[in-house]
């Protein structure tokens, strides 16, 4: 039985379909990173996981309990981790956490021991007592996430966990997602950061227009759409950029535009006499963002 | 020998209770999240609770009273001491109920949070409203107290005015988060201020006896549940309510906190749930 199974689910706010027709299946023990753009759908199927949106058709079982019915009984077993922190900020790092353990039933005996573990896992025993309107922006998040794993759930749904933050705060993030991941956790962690989908995720669903349009480990979409080795490509002068992709295109290879340059997609089998028409490149490995673009025409962030 | 991630998925424990359809729970969960709150703003609140019904009872106890003498056969300081008390449990339990409210769910995505815990609608509005109401079961005596210092005989009926003051509290707490979830935007709390809560407090007998007013609005006044908080209370201080008066007051008291229950979850439903 999969920790979350999605069949056919539609949303639709008036005449805009936000998801259409999404089947996903999420294992137990896996991360899952849901990648896509802002507008793709994300953040409404977080929100009809926890029953805040209701879908207008399709099927949702979550721990083997129906959504939006027994949405109750599943809320119990996981942790959601909002995209917008809704911290109570004159209050104190423990005293939100004790807050939560009340709404998520932890055990009166067990609620100091819960607070505690928390507070290590995010790296807070030390500021247990500051208010959290006096924390760095990464402490908070942090806070926000551990919040949500008081009462040791099954499963824990993240809604774009480190929107926002740093690049230096997001790596300290993923410290504390990478500590649930070894812990079997189930994770479904919605993002538009390919880094943070790849380095975290053991599978990536790419999302677009309400839809999964590909799914698997973030090595195997790489290789199969992307090769091992992007080339860049910068022509000088108008209408240069369009007569490389003309060129490149011919013999079989996907190309993206990027910014004024073009991307050269399995660049490792480039043909040497192609290579030779077409200049000096930028090499980089191939990533998710170039299958992504492939796939959809859009690019992720 | 060590476990992959899956096996290690599959041996967490299921320890998490199968929760009921309403569970007391998960309101007191709500209720001990503004508990831990209040730590923070008591002083506050008390401070208004004390000085706001001493400010009315100095102004139109002693300005008016002095004028005026007795009123329904009360001192004026006793029968406006005791229309105070209602008073401020409408306004201890309404007021924070529409604004708070409307700001925790438009501006600070609080019960985002609270509903992706295991805690319905109905039970983070009867949270709230249970919290307020308790909240409106204290402070509502402080009035009491206060007109206790301005010569009102303490008397034993005086015991049931929390229970009054808590009945009460809870209905237009109700009310208020309906009304929360009915506005869309703060503006719209100057209409509910001026068009709803000032007919409210002022025809409901507690500045005058609504026998002074013109028979329509007498009989708009046996609507009014402040009004019949208002003769709870004045019953329980001074006595002379017989049993069937206090019946009636108490059945509009909980008929209208009931409806409004309901109101209340059905509308905030709509407003946090796409």
């Amino acid at each position: 039985m999969p920790a979350i199974r999605l069949s056919g689910v539609v949303k639709r706010f008036g005449p805009l379909t936000a998801v259409d027709g999404l089947d996903l299946e999420v294992p137990r023990g896996v991360v899952l990173g849901l990648l896509g753009p802002n507008g793709a759908g994300k953040s409404t199927t977080m929100k009809m996981l926890t029953a805040q949106a209701i879908a207008d058709e399709g099927t949702i079982r979550i721990l083997d309990h129906e959504i939006p019915a027994e949405s109750k009984w599943a809320r119990a077993r996981m942790g959601v981790v909002p995209q917008h922190d809704n911290l109570d900020e004159e209050l104190t790092v423990e005293q939100n956490l004790r807050m939560f353990s009340f709404l998520y039933r932890v055990p009166r005996r067990q609620r100091r021991e819960a607070i505690e573990r928390t507070l290590r896992l995010a790296q807070l025993s030390d500021r247990a007592d500051t208010p959290v309107d006096d924390l760095s922006g990464g402490m908070r998040r942090r806070l926000l996430i551990v919040r949500a794993l008081l009462h040791r759930p099954e499963l824990v749904l993240m809604d774009e966990p480190t929107v926002g933050l740093d690049p230096q705060v997001r790596q300290d993030l993923w410290g504390v997602i990478s500590a649930l991941r070894d812990e079997g956790v189930t994770v479904l962690m919605s993002t538009h950061y390919i880094e943070e989908a790849e380095r975290l995720s053991d599978e990536v669903a790419l999302m677009a227009k309400g839809r999964v349009v590909e799914r698997g480990t973030p090595v195997d979409l790489v290789a199969k759409y992307a090769g091992t080795t992007v080339e860049e490509y910068t022509p000088q002068g108008s209408g240069g950029i369009s007569e490389l992709e003309s060129l490149v295109r011919a013999q079989g290879f996907d190309t993206r535009r990027t910014g004024t340059s073009l991307s050269v997609l399995r660049a490792e089998e480039l043909p040497d006499s192609l290579r030779d028409r077409l200049g000096e490149p930028e090499r980089r490995a191939a990533n998710l963002e170039d299958v992504f673009v492939t796939l959809t025409g859009e690019a992720v962030a | 020998m060590s476990l992959t991630r899956q096996q290690r998925a599959d041996a967490r424990p299921e320890h998490h209770a199968r929760p009921g359809r309403f569970e007391t729970d998960a309101v007191l969960g709500v209720v001990a999240r503004e508990w831990i709150l209040y730590g923070q703003s008591w002083r506050a609140t008390t401070f208004a609770a004390i000085v706001e019904p001493t400010l009315y009872l100095l102004c139109f106890g002693f300005g008016m009273g002095a004028l005026i003498g007795t009123l329904a056969g009360f001192s004026y300081i006793d029968f406006l001491g005791t229309g105070i008390v209602a008073v401020s449990v409408m306004f201890q339990s309404m007021m924070p109920a529409v604004i708070n409210t409307f700001i925790k769910r438009r501006f600070l995505h609080t019960y985002e949070g609270i509903l992706a815990a295991p805690v319905d609608v109905r039970e983070l509005v009867t949270g709230e409203a249970l919290w307020l109401a308790l909240r409106s079961g204290v402070y509502g005596c402080v009035p009491l107290l206060v007109a206790i210092g301005f010569g009102l005989r303490p008397g034993p009926g005086m015991l049931l005015v929390p229970f009054v003051a808590f009945l009460a509290g809870f209905a237009f707490a109700l009310f208020g988060i309906w009304i929360s979830a009915v506005i869309t935007s703060v503006r719209s709390m100057d209409y509910v201020f001026s068009g709803l809560f000032t007919p409210l407090f002022l025809v409901a007998g507690t500045f005058f006896p609504i026998t002074e007013l013109p028979a329509w609005v007498q009989t708009a006044a046996m609507a009014n549940p402040l009004f019949h908080a208002v003769e709870l209370i004045r019953g329980a201080v001074f006595g002379g309510l017989g049993p069937g008066m206090v019946l009636l007051h108490v059945a509009v008291l909980t008929g209208f906190a009931y409806l409004m229950w309901n109101l209340a979850a059905f509308q905030m439903r709509r407003r946090v749930v796409d």
